[in-house]
């Protein structure tokens, strides 16, 4: 036996090497990927192979930023006054794009529709890839101690890049959406087709489960669908480039990525998205009508000597406080409100919702010809789907309030004791501020 | 002893005609061993790794070379010890596999075998000369790429589409990088 096992020694010590391999190959294959914690000779290998990927993307990026911002400024001024046109431009588009965008919010107010912001982003370098034709993930200079986690999304300014697929202390593992074990829920901008967007083994991008009777056209842009409560809605993807008839009852749409996946250089990593009911310029609900009617002298039932007394019971809609982001009620939103006649109430009520801290309206029916759907809340129910902070972000990733928390213009209410408007009451075609 | 007798005929163009050195050897004896220094032996396998990794970031036709692949070749047909060449190969397997998404084992398996081959032949072929390293490399490579497909499709269920003309392209790319990578890391040899 031992004669035997010494002549075929190398191998019997091949066979139980591969054996070894196969085993922890089953085991790896039979746990879920959700619950697969980063093993230890990944975390070796990415620290012994990123430092080096580091430094040198760090001195590359120096002397290029060096070459580029003192040495090769040839043609800066044309390019700078063709910047400047190019704002003048997009000014005067982003007029007429504000008011579709408020006409937009309006009517997401009123379906109840909530929209998703990007709310903050991280800025990460690319410095290396996985080195492999079957595997298409790269690595990103950003890790758990910059906040990053598993499963956020990655983009760039032109598209959907990929999502974090493993993270390290000082840098990210990122599957890029052409790896064939990636998925992300996928919309076509015109038809409104929704499918998932796969990598093949070849590295293209195909739009699967669209149905085979559905026409699609070439040319035609696809976004995120936000149905893998990943990647938020409206982002882009890439574009249609061929649709033939695919397996079964489904097309075969290949899509063009809108981000270069083969030259990424610096990726944007999404950190926070939320959930935000839209919300409405008060300017825009407040209808000359109510404005003719503050206007208006009006008698008031009681005296306005005390400001917490409840209104009267005619008036069907009451103020509660609504509880504030930290979780405790907001104080009265005007001591105003709580006086004077039925109808200033409610009119003050309803322009006042938006408002921050705001009124919550419970209205059990329609009073004085204002119904309860007219005066819904629509400002600030934010619901924050990743890590939790006070301040709300504008959707373009900056820092910054967002639109909906932002102070919100208020028409100044007419003084309860003279029926008088305020100071200066504010033309309602006037632009919130 | 065998290397130095064919640089020697090499330089003496009266003696070509003896140059036909015979690609398999008759007996051990003639088998030259070569071992690496521990830093070589380590740093080599790791900086192709991080080439493998790095370089086609920023040059994409780079990703059809495998470097590591290379190296655990040319590692196997200088050490000529099978045992040395599956370990090796496994080792370095599993630190590319490392880098990836996929389970780890895929490029595990298929180095070790190619590890254990390499090694193996080395001690029958002669492997200094550029035509037998370019033949060496080319078939290993599709000996690489028919394992890791055969496991990834078998034991992973990845859905991976096997090519020849693709699979050929890149070996031979491969084999005439081979060449020139093999000539560069004799450098580092070392005689036992």
């Amino acid at each position: 036996m031992e004669n035997l096992i010494s002549r075929y020694r190398n191998v019997t010590i091949l066979v139980i090497a591969l054996f070894v391999q196969v085993l922890g190959l089953a085991v790896q294959v039979r746990r879920s990927t959700q619950d697969e914690s980063t093993r230890l000779i990944r975390v070796w290998a990415v620290d012994a192979v990123t430092p080096l990927e580091k430094s040198i993307v760090w001195f590359q990026s120096s002397v290029t930023n060096v070459w580029r911002n003192y040495f090769y400024l040839r043609g800066v001024r044309q390019e700078n006054r063709d910047l400047k046109l190019q704002i003048e431009r997009l000014r005067i588009e982003q007029v007429r794009l504000n008011e579709d965008a408020e006409q937009a919010r309006r009517l997401q107010a009123l379906l109840g529709f909530k929209e998703q912001f990007i709310s903050r982003t991280m800025a990460a370098q690319v410095i290396g890839s996985s080195g492999s034709e079957q595997s298409r993930s790269i690595y990103i200079d950003k890790g758990s101690r910059d906040g990053i986690k598993q499963d956020m999304a990655v983009i760039t300014a032109e598209g959907v890049v990929g999502k974090v697929l493993r993270v390290f202390r000082t840098t990210s593992q990122v599957l890029l959406v052409n790896d064939q074990t990636s998925g992300v829920g996928a919309i076509l901008e015109k038809s409104r087709l929704q499918g998932v967007l796969r990598g093949t083994p070849l590295g293209e991008v195909i739009l699967e489960k669209v149905m085979s009777d559905e026409t699609v056209q070439p040319g035609e842009k696809v976004v995120t669908s936000g149905g893998d409560q990943i990647f938020p809605k409206g982002l882009p993807v890439g574009t249609v480039t061929k649709v033939s008839p695919g397996s079964e009852l489904f097309l075969n749409i290949r899509v063009k990525p809108a981000a270069d996946l083969s030259r990424l250089e610096e990726v944007l990593v999404i950190t926070q998205e939320e959930d935000k009911e839209p919300a409405v310029a008060d300017s825009t609900s407040m209808r000359a009508a109510d404005i003719l009617a503050q206007r208006l002298p009006s008698i008031p039932d009681h005296p306005a000597d005390d400001p917490n007394k409840p209104p009267p019971p005619t008036s069907g809609l009451k103020i509660v406080a609504a509880p504030t982001a930290s979780g405790t009620p907001a104080a009265a939103a005007t001591p105003k409100l709580a006086s004077g006649n039925a109808a200033t109430h409610n009119q003050a009520s309803t322009t006042a919702a938006p408002a921050n801290p705001k009124p919550h309206l419970d209205s059990s029916g329609t009073t004085n010809g204002i119904t309860s759907s007219g005066s819904k809340p629509v400002a600030n129910s934010t619901t924050t789907r990743k890590t939790p902070s006070p301040a709300v972000k504008p959707s373009d990733g900056s820092t910054g309030d967002a639109p909906g928390n932002a102070a919100q213009p208020s028409v100044p209410m007419p003084d309860a004791q003279s029926g008088q408007p305020g100071a200066e009451p504010k033309s309602p075609q006037e632009p919130p501020q | 002893m065998h290397n130095r007798d064919s640089r020697a005929l090499n330089r003496n163009p009266h003696r070509n005609r003896l140059n036909s050195v015979p690609i398999t050897y008759t007996s051990n004896e003639q088998v030259e061993v070569y071992r690496f220094s521990l830093p070589a032996a380590i740093l080599i396998p790791l900086i192709a790794v991080f080439l493998q990794a790095f370089v086609p970031l920023r040059f994409h036709f780079f990703s059809i070379f495998d470097l590591p692949l290379l190296v655990l070749i040319f590692f196997a047909l200088a050490r000529r010890s099978p045992i040395a060449g599956l370990l090796t190969g496994a080792a370095i397997g599993l630190l590319q596999d490392s880098l990836t998404g996929h389970p780890l084992g895929l490029y595990g398996i298929a180095k070790t075998v190619v590890g254990y081959g390499a090694s193996s032949l080395g001690v029958k072929l002669d492997v200094e000369n550029a035509g037998s390293r370019f033949l060496v490399t080319l078939f290993f490579y599709v000996v690489h790429e028919i394992v890791y497909f055969t496991v990834a499709r078998g034991l992973v269920g990845l859905t991976l589409q096997w090519s020849w003309p693709r699979e050929l392209g890149s070996a031979l790319a491969n084999a005439f990088l081979a060449v020139a990578l093999f000539a560069l890391l004799d450098r580092f040899k070392q005689r036992t």
